[in-house]
């Protein structure tokens, strides 16, 4: 296979009708890399729509008296995610490829408005995929991207949430191959997609490496990220794989545990770590947290964790509201509830200087949070 | 799709006319295709018909009529369950060949199989599963999933031209083709169709129903 592969994980496992559409973003993503122009547009882009580089924060009362927590603080990009960094750089690519309508999936939402929100400022046509359970736990974000403009269209079939959203869209993809750009929100999907994504969120490492020398003058003991998809975790950790001594520490929901309890299979065109039962059928997974609410997870974090570069721990739901509750009452700081579960873990973690990715805010989660 | 009626269906399918029968082994996620798979393979999960199942259920079938089988499934269930095995499995229990609907002809190429091409499909990309295939190459009429369409594809005669141009192999045509009318269409183009989508309706209404619905594709092919 030419595509890229993470040791045995990614791949293509997709219908021959998007191997050519494959192809073509792969020819494509080279060719915009390599072009001084396409970078410093999304750098423009970055500083000025986005308010990059987002700024490190140490908590002083969320953290416990024997440690520093510092977070990456993503939560106040504008549409108040990471997934922005992603969405417009392939909001970029696709006007390369000359494409005019954009599909995506969202499961919490935040890659659906940050779709939208690009789809809105470069004028494209955008119709993003929901599965009807997220519709109902994140409305928020559905009348977002309604008033941005984009078509939402409501997934009632299986567990009606990411996995059947992210279906659908592919599926939308291959019945408009030839007009449509699929713009994937986490480091999933067939080659090249997870190394776009991880290319595009890997602004969150590099700058917070920097933060982290000229602020501490070192390295931070460990780097805790929530795990879904897995994007934000990716970005943040390729600014440390190369520092050995920087542990990398990825946090599952304890219902959704793809690295922790999954096994090899195929889903969405990848081959990667799934909860899936021993004849590779998908199997549900369960989070407070939409974002996290996903079976599958990037190619990138299967090969990491066999490899033993990063670890992969859970947190419970509950553990994740407790955090969620200790932020916004220690700091001020409302976070969503998928950073709630690496803010969760950081609290215990056997590490001096942690540093946390607080990968969106929690504005979206506020009737969920409410509710329990 | 494989599941408790599937030996009598494949029978009354027989009995109809048809030359080749394919047995969906079911996948959770079927990127592939359409509403009516889909909920097909949602049953037969739900009835408990994971792979072992599904070969058995093969197996009943090869017992009961002598057309080629063929089981069309997805990479998942050949990654749990270890392709070589899932290939010798399969043909000891009777398939003549196999079909995965989300393996590109690059990977795996060690497993033999019919390859699919497509509207979007490259000619050199034609040239290689042309050159992989197992017996006969399966044309993909339209850029999208399985699913019956109102008109036979106007993808289909290009595809055909150019395929033919770059091989000798057997053509059959699927995706999208619900009617004896349309049958007939691709018929004119293709040396074969394939019927899912609009055969899983009328087998909804038992065996005769499917006998029927078969005989008439048959008829309009004569």
């Amino acid at each position: 296979m030419t595509a890229t592969t993470y040791a045995e994980y990614g791949g293509r496992y997709v219908p021959e009708t998007l191997i050519p559409a494959l192809d073509e973003l792969e020819r494509g993503w080279k060719a915009a890399t390599e072009d001084p122009a396409f970078r410093s547009e999304l750098d423009s882009l970055g500083e000025h729509y986005v308010g990059r580089p987002s700024p490190l924060y140490e908590t002083v009362r969320f953290a416990p008296s024997d440690r520093r927590i510092v977070l990456k603080r993503e939560d106040l990009n504008h549409t108040g995610a990471h997934k922005i960094n992603n969405a417009l750089g392939q909001i970029l690519l696709a006007a390369r490829l000359g494409k005019r309508r954009i599909v995506a999936e969202t499961g919490a939402g935040q890659h659906g408005v940050a779709t939208a929100t690009v789809c809105a400022r470069f004028g494209l046509e955008c119709v993003v995929y929901m599965g009807a359970e997220d519709i109902r736990r994140q409305h928020p974000n559905v009348e977002r991207m309604r008033l941005l403009g984009a078509e939402v269209r409501a997934v009632e079939f299986g567990t009606k949430t990411l996995k059947e959203a992210t279906s659908e869209a592919i599926r939308d993809w291959i019945a408009n191959v030839e007009t449509t750009y699929y713009l994937i929100g986490s480091c999933v999907g067939p080659a090249p997609y997870p190394s776009i994504v991880r290319e595009l969120q890997a602004v969150i490492g590099r700058e917070a490496r920097a933060q982290m020398l000229v602020a501490y003058d070192r390295l931070p003991d460990a780097v805790v990220a929530c795990v879904g998809g897995g994007s934000n975790a990716i970005g943040l950790f390729a600014g440390f794989l190369d520092d050995a001594e920087v542990r990398l520490v990825g946090v599952e929901a304890a219902g959704a545990a793809s690295l922790g309890t999954g096994r090899a299979a195929v889903l969405h065109g990848a081959r990667s770590s799934v909860l899936a039962d021993e004849d590779g059928q998908v199997l549900d997974a369960h989070s407070i947290s939409a974002g996290l609410d996903y079976p599958g997870v990037g190619p990138e974090h299967a090969a990491l964790r066999d490899s033993g570069r990063a670890e992969y721990v859970t947190a419970t739901d509950d553990e994740a509201l407790a955090a969620f509750h200790r932020l916004a009452e220690t700091e001020g700081i409302l976070p969503a509830l998928e950073p709630a579960h690496a803010l969760a873990r950081a609290l215990d973690l056997d590490a001096e200087l942690v540093l946390v990715g607080l990968s969106g805010r929690g504005d979206k989660d506020l009737a969920e949070v409410l509710e329990h | 799709m494989a599941g408790r009626a599937t030996v009598e269906l494949a029978a009354a399918a027989e009995a109809g006319g048809a030359d080749l029968i394919e047995v969906g082994f079911p996948f959770s996620d079927p990127l592939a295709d359409g509403p009516v798979i889909r909920r097909a393979a949602e049953q037969a999960l739900a009835e408990g018909m994971r792979t072992v199942e599904c070969l058995q259920c093969l197996r009943d079938v090869h017992e009961r009529v002598s057309v080629p089988l063929v089981p069309m499934t997805y990479s998942s269930l050949l990654e749990a369950y270890g392709w070589e095995r899932f290939g010798d499995d399969a043909r000891q229990a009777g398939a003549s060949s196999l079909i995965v609907a989300d393996l590109p002809v690059d990977v795996h190429p060690e497993l033999p199989r019919v390859q699919l091409v497509a509207p979007t499909s490259t000619d050199e990309r034609i040239a290689l599963a042309a050159a992989e295939t197992d017996g006969w190459l399966y044309l993909v009429t339209v850029a999208g999933t399985t699913g019956a369409r109102m008109e036979l594809s106007p993808a289909l005669a290009p595809l055909v031209e150019r395929t033919r141009a770059l091989t000798d192999m057997p053509l059959y045509a699927g995706f999208g083709i619900s009617s004896p009318e349309q049958a007939a269409l691709a018929a004119e183009l293709a040396d074969g169709v394939v019927v899912g989508s609009a055969a899983l309706l009328a087998a909804d209404d038992g065996p005769r129903a499917l006998e029927g619905f078969v005989a008439q594709l048959r008829a309009a092919l004569a």
